[in-house]
């Protein structure tokens, strides 16, 4: 504190507005080769291009006001944030709007409003409030208390459902606990439970049309015509593209429209159907470098919870691009989950940049307090 | 407490734990970013042209361009098969949500009627899914913009335009032209079996008679193919590139329609068949058959009212009688046997009969009669030939017997097909004893010999395959093959002539032999007791012939019973053989009648009305003059 009144030349103008430099240009690259790549997804429909470069500015205008606010307010909020989304989620499934047979949406008469991807914050730093409460690496006790504030919200989105969302909610809690140091022992303990539960998923929890997506991920030629026309039409689409990738606006795939849900969350197919393998290396580079600033800036931070909130929101944007891309490419199954950043999409973005607001906020808060 | 923990917390411990751990996680990240990566280079770079050719398949299709068929044309250049434009109304059951829907839909809106309907549905089993099913054929102006107005409504449904054959002239020329009709399932079989389904996968009809039929590869073409850029739903996006079809051949006939006009003008009304044809190549000037029926009804796919309204009339006009009529030549053979009895030696030009109008085998009681009660005396060949003498020809059959005059009269093309180029042909019958022996499985007795002398017991033939015969003569042993076809139309209007067709000559001892029956052929015209004299008295032309009346027959087999046209169907047929001019034959005519009577009365006047058509523009004052003085010398030596 004292260092930045003093030498108020060295901190400079990012510093100062809360930014982390490094992080910010890996955003906007992304977020420039989104718009591209969106331009070519929509069949260049101006319209949706307009609308996602409006969606973008407010995120990063979100982004930018959230990354202002000290660590203290996260820290004093997460309980409450974590409770109200736990009961506007109990709302939800008692009074929720259906919206293309799943009940997400919660209407407050002004504003719709999905508390699923309020959790996607809260639940991390719920679990980061009560992981750094006590030293580290956290007790059995402990862990099992932050597994359950990591349950509840799941199996409350599951049963939307919203298959992706709680697999985001439920990866980002884990991933809190897994940074404070969880012990291995305990990991592989956890990992076999996991196990054990999958089958409770499927015959208590999966809807008809998940377990259809499961099935027809496991073989998606048995039903060509019908739900693995997705799959097939988007691993054609991108192993057509081969290394060098058939060109910008000229995937076949995607502008004969051969590719379903081109523009959101199959638009990495298009992606690699137009640029190729070298293209596709390019944007996981992109996706690699935020992932290791985000880490970085997490293994920086002063405190435990601004360690643990870090790692987990910085984890779980890698639980996006790895689920989105390893389910388009038929390596997992369909599950709902954008490309963040690049997939033509509401909420979910405004929430990720919310997430990398924070993550700004913790960057620059260490700065501003004195060894 | 808390701040007594924080108190006790080691802050670098816990730095160094999470650092450790984030490590960790990154690993763990690039990692499985390496494991979509390797999933992605599996996609792209080893399974690349795989999935190529599966991008390539979505987007590319290939689609069949049919050739435009051939036109044909008369020997004048008249266009006698056109190809016209016409609009169907067209489902693809494949693009079809709801068939019934959509038809109950389409009838209300268009008024389609159950007869439609039923074609439809007949026609949509046999057919691909994907391919389009005609539901209205030839729709009018108004038909197309009322389903215009609302193609929005009917996915899976189009107007489809496509040229169809016409033809102007419609029933003249049927059994001559044919017609091209749908292709159906045994269509399409027989094209898989000559492996050329590929080249009619966009056609839409096929010849299915007379000459649509038979040169049917000529005027087909080749089919032309363009690779277009679909979308999604299958529509054309964009043409990636054509490669043309080619067109059928546009062929010439011999046919000359004025003359097959004129020949339907003149048997209207009976049943019957005319042919006219080029005595120095085969050409077929006229091929007409009555009663005939317009093709293009067939074209469009003719209503079952209308077709077994054909089939089952009683005057059979979906016969084609001058090539598949079989009928006893009666004494129109007469020339020929004449001209086998005196190559045989078994007569000569001098010997004489004395007809006394009955004719009788030794140790037989069966008395064969002359068609003059009272015979006509003192007859030698060439009068017997004039008057057609029958006793003249049971005595001449009984010398040459059975074995000479089948195998004679085989090769003047009896009892086989000409090789016309028609599928539609008859090779009708010419008796012999093996033939008696397999077909009836009895002996061939002397008597049955007799009557082949006059042209009558088993032995029949057809129109062409009479006239062809009479060519035979005329061009002293010289076969040619009839044709139709002449040539091919080259886009300047000339025509490339198709050569001549000919089958091995008759060998011939003595050439006197020939003039004998031919000279008696022109006595038949021109002589004083010429069978034919009346019915060509005063021709500007010199002309030859030969008149024929055969008793009892009937067109096809199974013919109803029917008692009230008993009478009529046995009354007998009038024939003529001709040729002229006599000098240098030009055209050669055959005319058969169905149970109107005698030749001389009926059929000759038929075939004069042609010959005079034919050569309604000629002059021939010298010829006639000197055909006068010949049919005095030939009185003179007789």
């Amino acid at each position: 504190m004292k260092r930045t009144t003093i030498n108020p030349n060295k901190i400079g103008l990012l510093q100062r507005i809360h930014i982390d430099g490094w992080l910010l240009v890996g955003l906007l690259v992304l977020s420039g080769v989104g718009l591209f790549t969106l331009y070519s997804a929509s069949g260049q429909d101006m319209e949706q291009m307009e609308r996602q470069f409006i969606r973008l500015g407010f995120s990063f205008i979100v982004m930018f006001v959230l990354a202002q606010f000290p660590l203290g307010v996260y820290r004093f909020f997460s309980t409450y944030a974590y409770a109200g989304g736990l009961l506007m989620l109990i709302a939800v499934l008692l009074f929720g709007d259906m919206g293309k047979g799943a009940q997400r949406w919660l209407d407050l008469g002004f504003i719709r409003f999905q508390p699923s991807e309020l959790m996607k914050l809260a639940v991390p730093m719920m679990v980061a409030w009560y992981i750094s409460k006590f030293t580290l690496p956290p007790r059995s006790t402990h862990i099992m208390l932050g597994f359950a504030l990591v349950v509840v919200p799941t199996i409350l989105i599951a049963k939307q459902p919203d298959l992706g969302t709680s697999l985001l909610i439920a990866s980002s809690g884990v991933f809190a606990i897994f940074l404070a140091g969880m012990s291995w022992r305990l990991i592989s303990f956890v990992g076999a439970l996991v196990g054990a539960f999958a089958p409770v998923m499927w015959f208590f929890l999966m809807k008809d049309y998940q377990k259809q997506r499961v099935l027809t991920f496991l073989n998606p030629e048995s039903d060509p015509l019908g739900s693995g026309y997705h799959i097939i039409q988007s691993k054609i689409a991108i192993g057509s593209g081969g290394v060098d990738g058939k060109g910008w606006l000229q995937g076949t795939q995607s502008q004969l429209e051969f590719l379903p849900e081109r523009h959101t969350d199959f638009i990495f197919s298009v992606f690699s159907e137009e640029f190729g393998l070298t293209g596709v290396m390019c944007l996981m580079a992109i996706y690699l470098f935020i992932i290791l600033r985000g880490l970085i800036i997490s293994s920086r931070a002063q405190d435990a919870y601004a360690k643990l909130l870090g790692g987990s929101i910085t984890l779980t944007f890698f639980v996006y691009v790895f689920v989105n891309m390893g389910m388009v490419s038929g390596l997992l199954p369909v599950v709902g989950v954008p490309l963040p950043l690049v997939s033509f999409g509401g909420t979910s973005m405004v929430t990720l940049m919310a997430g990398f607001g924070i993550l700004m906020a913790i960057a620059t808060q260490k700065r501003l307090m004195s060894r | 407490m808390q701040r007594k923990r924080q108190a006790i917390r080691d802050h670098s411990a816990e730095a160094n734990l999470f650092a450790r751990r984030a490590t960790i996680a990154f690993i763990i990240v690039v990692a499985m970013l390496g494991i979509v990566l390797n999933n992605l280079y599996s996609l792209q770079v080893t399974q690349f042209e795989d999935y190529q050719t599966r991008s390539n398949g979505n987007r590319i299709k290939v689609l069949p361009i049919a050739p435009n068929r051939g036109l044909i044309y008369d020997r004048n250049g008249v266009l006698l098969a056109e190809n016209r434009p016409v609009f169907s109304l067209e489902v693809i059951p494949e693009e079809v949500e709801d068939i019934d829907k959509t038809l109950a839909d389409l009838t209300a809106l268009m008024g389609i009627t159950s007869d439609e309907l039923e074609r439809f549905q007949s026609t949509l089993k046999g057919t691909r899914r994907f391919k389009p099913v005609a539901l209205r054929t030839q729709l009018t102006e108004e038909e197309v913009a009322l389903f215009s107005a609302s193609k929005h409504k009917f996915p899976g449904v189009q107007i489809e335009a496509r040229l169809a054959r016409h033809y102007p002239y419609k029933e003249t020329l049927t059994h001559a032209l044919g017609y091209v009709a749908r292709i159906n399932k045994r269509d399409l079989q027989k094209l898989v079996e000559a492996g050329q389904e590929d080249n009619y996968a966009a056609t839409h009809d096929i010849g299915k008679l007379g000459i649509e039929k038979y040169h049917e590869e000529l005027l087909h073409g080749e089919v032309g193919y363009q690779q277009v850029e679909v979308n999604n739903q299958g529509r054309i996006i964009r043409v990636l590139s054509v490669e043309p079809p080619t067109p059928g051949k546009d062929i010439v006939l011999n046919l000359d329609l004025e003359l097959q006009l004129e020949a339907q003008r003149i048997i209207d009304g009976m049943r019957g068949a005319v042919v006219v044809t080029d005595i120095k190549t085969g050409g077929v000037l006229a091929l007409y058959s009555n009663p005939s029926y317009d093709p293009n009804l067939f074209v469009h796919g003719i209503s079952s009212k209308n077709y077994s309204a054909l089939l089952n009339s009683p005057d059979r006009p979906l016969i084609n009688r001058a090539t598949q009529g079989q009928y006893p030549p009666a004494s129109t053979i007469k020339p020929h046997l004449g001209f086998v009895g005196l190559e045989e030696g078994v007569i000569t030009k001098d010997y004489t009969i004395t007809d006394t109008g009955r004719y009788k085998l030794p140790n037989v009681s069966h008395v064969w009669r002359d068609w003059r009660r009272w015979g006509h005396g003192k007859v030698d060949v060439s009068k017997a030939i004039e008057v057609s003498c029958d006793t003249y020809y049971y005595e001449l059959a009984y010398k040459l017997g059975i074995d000479k005059i089948s195998e004679a009269m085989y090769e003047f093309g009896f009892g086989d097909f000409t090789g016309i180029d028609l599928y539609e042909e008859s090779d009708a019958n010419m008796p012999s004893r093996g033939w008696k022996r397999a077909r009836f499985n009895q002996p061939w007795y002397i008597g049955d010999t007799i009557p082949v002398g006059i042209g009558q017991s088993y032995w029949t033939t057809t129109p062409i395959q009479l006239n062809t015969s009479v060519n035979a003569l005329i061009n002293a042993g010289e076969r040619y093959i009839p044709q139709i076809i002449r040539g091919y139309m080259n886009s300047d209007t000339s025509v490339d002539l198709i050569p001549l067709k000919s089958l091995r000559p008759i060998e011939i001892k003595n050439r006197d032999n020939l003039d004998v029956v031919l000279n008696a052929m022109r006595d038949v015209v021109s002589g004083e007791e010429g069978g034919a004299r009346h019915a060509f008295a005063d021709t500007p032309y010199d002309s030859a012939g030969k008149t024929g009346t055969a008793q009892l027959f009937t067109v096809g087999q199974n013919e109803k019973y029917d008692a009230s046209k008993i009478d009529e169907r046995l009354r007998d047929n009038a024939m003529y053989v001709g040729f002229a001019p006599f000098d240098d034959p030009e055209i050669s005519v055959t005319v058969v009648l169905e149970n109107v009577g005698g030749g001389s009365k009926n059929a000759a006047p038929v075939a004069r009305q042609i010959m005079d058509f034919y050569f309604r523009d000629r002059v021939f004052d010298t010829n006639n003059e000197e055909t006068v003085q010949n049919d005095l010398m030939l009185g003179v030596s007789q």
